[in-house]
């Protein structure tokens, strides 16, 4: 067992790999149980319909979706997670990071279709270029950020750096906003179209009368988000950097007397984080195919409240929590409108989210996974 | 043999407290200096001004010559200087094998990391039945020995150990004395801040004693043994 414990392949992506899609297939599957009890419980209320057959017949789609910005959410929740396992400081201009990471893939597209070069090179090459784009910007971004706005104020009072991150946050919005209104005019940002990756494989499923419908978009997020959560288990525990990331979120002054930079390695851990979330941004920009300088925002929030879900300072934990959030988001979309016979819609689906923060902190507050970053000195 | 570590008139403070009052000593190469005095009489402090997790605000700290004062702590372990801190320091969430690959974290060659960690395990054959074990899990004495394991891993020019038998059974504290012993006669040199002073100055060749933040006395650790005021305060001998 041990063998194979330490076994490269195994631990590095099998163990993984397994993770993400074990926990992909628990949370869905309990919440359609969920769904479908609740189904059954209020089946006589509903006289012109059978409620029962009306939530099987677009389970499939909602759990595709749900998965979908669930994957997005995850990425975006491990970069609120792994500053919070090295500082215990909350990073709210992560979303903005996040935000920026969008429009610089947008902006890449865009110029490739200026050049007219859009239409003749392969989608996923267009895609893959976004994603580096947006990985070194946002990186780069994000370690300004904690250089200029967070660094000269450690060892002050824990609020302090936490509100010079809103600061943070408001200032990169009108900053971008500024940018994109001195050279493009306005600030919204649409997607060009271009490839074919909005269309749907279908899937005949036996004993299902419809096909199973998969956009390709959704598989591509779902299948980048995995890579990129394989690689960065692999920097995390992998290398000599993820040691030092980890035993400086254990004990700071400890690890400086193991002759580790302290200051260089919280650089790189917001380095690291602040890539995922520009990643994360593009990959968010493919399905919502619009952003603006503000709509970093409301995923940002979601995804720190998938990291509080799931552990906060749990890398774990915000894998799963951001997992469960999509999914739930997803669900509420999808029936509440069925179940309230349309009394709420799937414009409620935010209070969801947020009502889940609000019990979570109540009765969980170490979040699903608990809190494993270990005792500070 | 040189001096190898050499304090003159430090001056150390907390914010507004002024915890070391004009320290000088010194460290021979091949020794075991012991501190003792009681507690917050500055032992701890010295020893993390020199690490330089706190820098003097006055007088200097030299490593073989070489002002090393206001260096960060990282700098000054890649110089040669091992801490072992006060309450172990332990990466609870490591195991005890990447707890050790940190204490090498300025070695970049393979063989040698290897070779040292064999070491290790030599001293401590305990902490070899441990490897693949978080280092929150192990017991008082055991998070000692990779306490000490883990600055030994740096192979350091002169290890500082902070009252490494706080906490620990008597026959514990007999086996990490013997293996300081050892590591001094295979050519270490140490630094020793201890609360148990009679053991301190049983191994030590010389001792300081210090108070509020001062060194009052400094002799050969066996007079101090028999000095009249060590064995009063310290030693517990009417």
């Amino acid at each position: 067992m041990k063998q194979i414990a330490a076994n490269p392949v195994y631990k590095f992506l099998l163990f993984p790999v397994g993770q993400i899609i074990l926990f992909a297939l628990g949370a869905s599957v309990i919440l359609s149980l969920v769904t479908v009890l609740l189904a059954y419980l209020f089946k006589s209320n509903f006289i012109d319909f059978d409620l029962v057959e009306r939530i099987m017949l677009i389970l499939p789609q909602v759990i595709i979706n749900g998965l979908t910005i669930g994957f997005v959410y995850s990425t975006i929740a491990l970069g609120y997670t792994m500053v919070y396992g090295v500082l215990e400081f909350i990073n709210f201009s992560h979303s903005e990071i996040f935000m920026v990471g969008g429009i610089v893939g947008i902006q890449l597209m865009a110029y490739f279709e200026h050049t007219g070069a859009l239409a003749t090179m392969n989608e996923y090459l267009v895609i893959a270029l976004a994603i580096v784009l947006a990985l070194i910007v946002s990186g780069s971004l994000a370690v300004i950020v904690e250089r200029t706005a967070y660094k000269p104020l450690r060892g002050a009072p824990k609020l302090v750096p936490l509100i010079s991150a809103i600061g943070m946050s408001f200032f990169l919005q009108d900053l971008v906003r500024l940018i994109l209104s001195l050279t493009t005019g306005e600030f919204n940002v649409i997607l060009p179209k271009f490839g074919t990756y909005d269309e749907f494989w279908k899937l005949a499923v036996p004993g299902m009368e419809d096909p199973l419908r998969i956009q390709i978009k959704s598989a591509l997020i779902v299948g980048i988000a995995i890579l990129m959560l394989v690689i960065l288990n692999f920097l995390v525990n992998g290398t000599k950097v993820g040691k030092a990331i980890r035993a400086v979120a254990q004990d700071r002054p400890s690890a400086s007397l193991m002759g580790i930079n302290v200051n260089q390695i919280i650089s790189i851990t917001f380095l690291i984080g602040g890539a995922l979330g520009g990643a994360a941004g593009v990959l968010f920009a493919l399905k919502a195919t619009k952003l603006d300088p503000f709509s970093g925002f409301f995923p940002g929030l979601k995804a720190f409240t998938s990291a509080v879900l799931g552990g906060i300072g749990n890398l774990t934990g915000a894998l799963l929590g951001g997992l469960v959030l999509g999914l739930l988001e997803s669900f509420a979309a999808s029936y509440l409108g069925i179940f309230t016979n349309g009394a709420f819609g799937a414009e409620y689906k935010d209070i969801f989210a947020f009502a889940i923060l609000i019990v979570v902190l109540i009765f969980r507050p170490s979040g699903l996974l608990g809190q494993t970053v270990g005792q500070k000195a | 043999m040189g001096t190898l570590l050499e304090l003159t008139n430090v001056h150390s403070y907390y914010g507004h407290i002024h915890a070391l009052k004009g320290v000088s000593l010194h460290v021979n190469e091949g020794e075991i200096v012991t501190l003792i005095g009681s507690n917050g009489a500055g032992k701890s402090t010295t020893l993390r001004t020199i690490s330089g997790m706190i820098h003097p605000k006055e007088g200097k700290v030299e490593l073989a010559g070489e002002n090393i004062s206001n260096l960060d702590a990282h700098r000054i372990v890649t110089k040669g200087v091992g801490h072992v801190p006060e309450g172990r320091g332990i990466f609870p969430k490591l195991t005890v094998q990447e707890n050790l690959d940190m204490g090498a974290y300025t070695v970049n060659d393979q063989k040698t990391i290897k070779d040292r960690m064999e070491l290790v395990y030599q001293t401590f054959p305990r902490l070899k039945e441990r490897v693949a074990q978080y280092g929150g899990t192990l017991s008082g004495g055991e998070q000692q020995m990779l306490a000490i394991g883990r600055g030994l891993m740096l192979n350091p020019r002169i290890l500082m150990l902070d009252e490494p038998s706080m906490g620990l059974a008597p026959v514990l504290v007999d086996l990490i004395f013997d293996t300081i012993k050892k590591l001094n006669e295979q050519g270490t040199t140490i630094l020793l801040v201890e609360q148990n002073a009679l053991m301190a100055l049983s191994i030590a060749n010389r001792g300081y004693v210090l108070q509020t933040g001062s060194i009052v006395l400094t002799d050969d650790a066996a007079k101090l043994k028999k000095n009249e005021m060590v064995q009063k305060t310290y030693l517990g001998i009417e």
